[in-house]
């Protein structure tokens, strides 16, 4: 390389298309800044209010409009209004709110129970080898039973009560818990820990500020975890001797043929699993801000 | 200089062993207070074990090291923790109600007070690495172990940190170990250079340059012919 380039240099705008040894077969790309105005589809996107509620809407207005053209007889699926018509009589009757209430207050005392075992294990056997040895395989086992499958022994063990669909429920929520945690608790940066103490920070000091936080992701994965399987637990726990709940009101409306009924319940487990889901994104949203702030895209 | 009979850092017969490798064999080291080593050797020579057994965070299999509680260490990584915010970060190691304040006054002076509220992620290298240089020096140890702090920056950044490291040594007045394999960054900033052979010390350098002629000047050209010839290189410099 010789050094006796001009003050300014003249940089070609763009490459040659023929050089000294016949036409330039090179594939280039331009590369430019992105232009002000978004394609029209990009604005459309960044606009569309419905969000990850598209598709499911959709399919409740495909499914509207073929049982209003009598395609999709009502013996099959009623439609999405026949639901809706089905939840506003529940209402007036009384039993909607009750159902729900119920539910509500299963879900919520199993997954506080199922919470309060899982995380401290968690804990103790991500920190404590000895805690590994005592937590994991109970946790291993459980983790591979179907809820379905130990309903019947359960029923035996504690009876036909709340009990057993509290338990049973706390177990679903558990087990997800206890598994991600523990390996979130584990996979922490060593490095970070070495820094700290190294630093001079305390052993409470590395788990308040180094530990815990870096366990969070693996956290909130587990939360998510639980929060659905302590739905799946609820609706498994319901198919045993209700007198109210949705499952209660699923199993009333299958004898008295009502898929009206049916379908109802269905939709409410279903919006359960989505307000879920919207708990845990605000969540992370709020918890894991430092996670969003990376080099500007 | 001062401590001649019990130096201020002392490591004697140390060996280390990984298996079948020796990779500290019977090595001796003294540094006095306030003094600046640079430990020189190609990678795998051993300096970062050496680094890391001053630092107490692994343990000889035989001899014995006596360092000063107040010590402080700069890794190669930044290792900053990204959930905390750039001065959270220098308190890690800090207890009390200052804490905020001390983190602020050292990020100023490494140049970053206009950063503080920053997430790491959004800092660049050379930012990272002296907002950990903040982190170690803000409880002012007597004793910075540096282990090839610098060696992931760009060269220009580089320059600018050796000139930080050199600012804040003037001030702190605490003994400095770094660890490098850059015989320029050596030169820039040992007072004494020990250059690493077969797991001990082999060489020893004393440099009594001033700031202004470690980056050019005849006797910085010898001293470093005198530094590749001690590591086996100088033939290839030619």
């Amino acid at each position: 390389m010789t050094s006796t380039l001009p003050a300014t240099v003249d940089v070609a705008p763009h490459p040659p298309t023929v050089t000294a040894d016949g036409p330039d077969r090179t594939a280039y790309d331009v590369i430019t800044p992105a232009s002000g105005r978004p394609s029209r589809w990009r604005r459309i996107v960044s606009f569309w209010p419905l969000g990850i509620y598209t598709t499911p809407l959709l399919i409740l207005l495909v499914w509207q409009l073929t049982s209003a053209l009598g395609l999709l007889p009502p013996a099959i699926a009623p439609a999405p209004t026949a639901v809706l018509a089905e939840a506003v009589y529940q209402n007036e009757s009384g039993t909607l709110f009750t159902d729900i209430a119920t539910s509500l207050e299963r879900a919520g005392l199993g997954l506080a129970l199922g919470l309060a075992v899982a995380i401290p294990t968690a804990v103790l056997a991500g920190l404590f080898r000895a805690g590994e040895m005592a937590f994991n395989g109970i946790y291993q086992i459980v983790n591979t039973i179907p809820l379905l499958a130990i309903l019947p022994l359960m029923v035996v063990w504690f009876g036909i009560d709340e009990l057993t669909k509290v338990l049973l429920i706390s177990i679903g929520a558990a087990v997800p818990m206890y598994l991600n945690l523990f390996a979130a608790i584990r996979g922490v940066d060593n490095q970070f820990i070495e820094m700290a103490r190294a630093a001079g920070a305390s052993r409470l000091t590395v788990l308040r500020r180094v530990v815990f936080p870096g366990a969070l992701p693996g956290f909130l994965v587990g939360l998510r975890f639980s929060l659905a399987y302590s739905v799946l637990g609820l609706v498994a726990a319901e198919t045993v001797n209700a007198e109210e709940g949705i499952g209660h009101m699923i199993l009333l409306s299958q004898t008295y043929m009502r898929h009206e009924g049916v379908f109802l319940g269905l939709a409410i487990y279903a919006l359960f699993g989505l307000a879920a889901d919207q708990i845990v994104r605000v969540l992370e949203r709020t918890l894991l801000r430092w996670r969003n702030t990376g080099v500007q895209a | 200089m001062t401590g001649l009979l019990t130096s201020f850092v002392q490591a004697r017969d140390i060996v280390r062993r990984f298996g079948d490798r020796v990779v500290l064999d019977h090595l001796d080291l003294d540094i006095a207070r306030s003094e600046f080593v640079v430990l020189l050797g190609p990678s795998g020579c051993g300096k970062s074990t050496l680094l890391r057994l001053l630092a107490g965070l692994d343990r000889p299999d035989a001899g014995e090291i006596r360092v000063p509680a107040d010590r402080a260490i700069v890794f190669q990584a930044a290792r900053l923790l990204p959930w905390e915010k750039a001065w959270r970060n220098v308190t890690i190691g800090l207890k009390g109600p200052d804490a905020r304040q001390r983190a602020l006054a050292a990020l100023a002076e490494v140049g970053l007070a206009d950063r503080a509220d920053a997430w790491p992620k959004t800092l660049s290298g050379g930012e990272a690495q002296r907002v950990a240089l903040a982190r170690a020096l803000v409880a002012d140890p007597s004793l910075v172990l540096l282990d090839e702090p610098f060696a992931a920056l760009d060269a220009i950044t580089r320059l600018r940190m050796h000139a930080l490291v050199r600012d804040l040594r003037a001030r702190h007045n605490a003994a400095m170990l770094l660890v490098t394999h850059d015989v320029d960054e050596a030169i820039a900033l040992g007072d004494r250079i020990l250059v690493m052979q077969a797991g001990r010390i082999g060489h020893e350098f004393t440099v009594a340059l001033p700031a202004e002629e470690r980056t050019h000047g005849a006797e910085r050209d010898e001293l470093r012919v005198r530094l590749l010839d001690a590591l086996g290189v100088a033939n290839l410099a030619h």
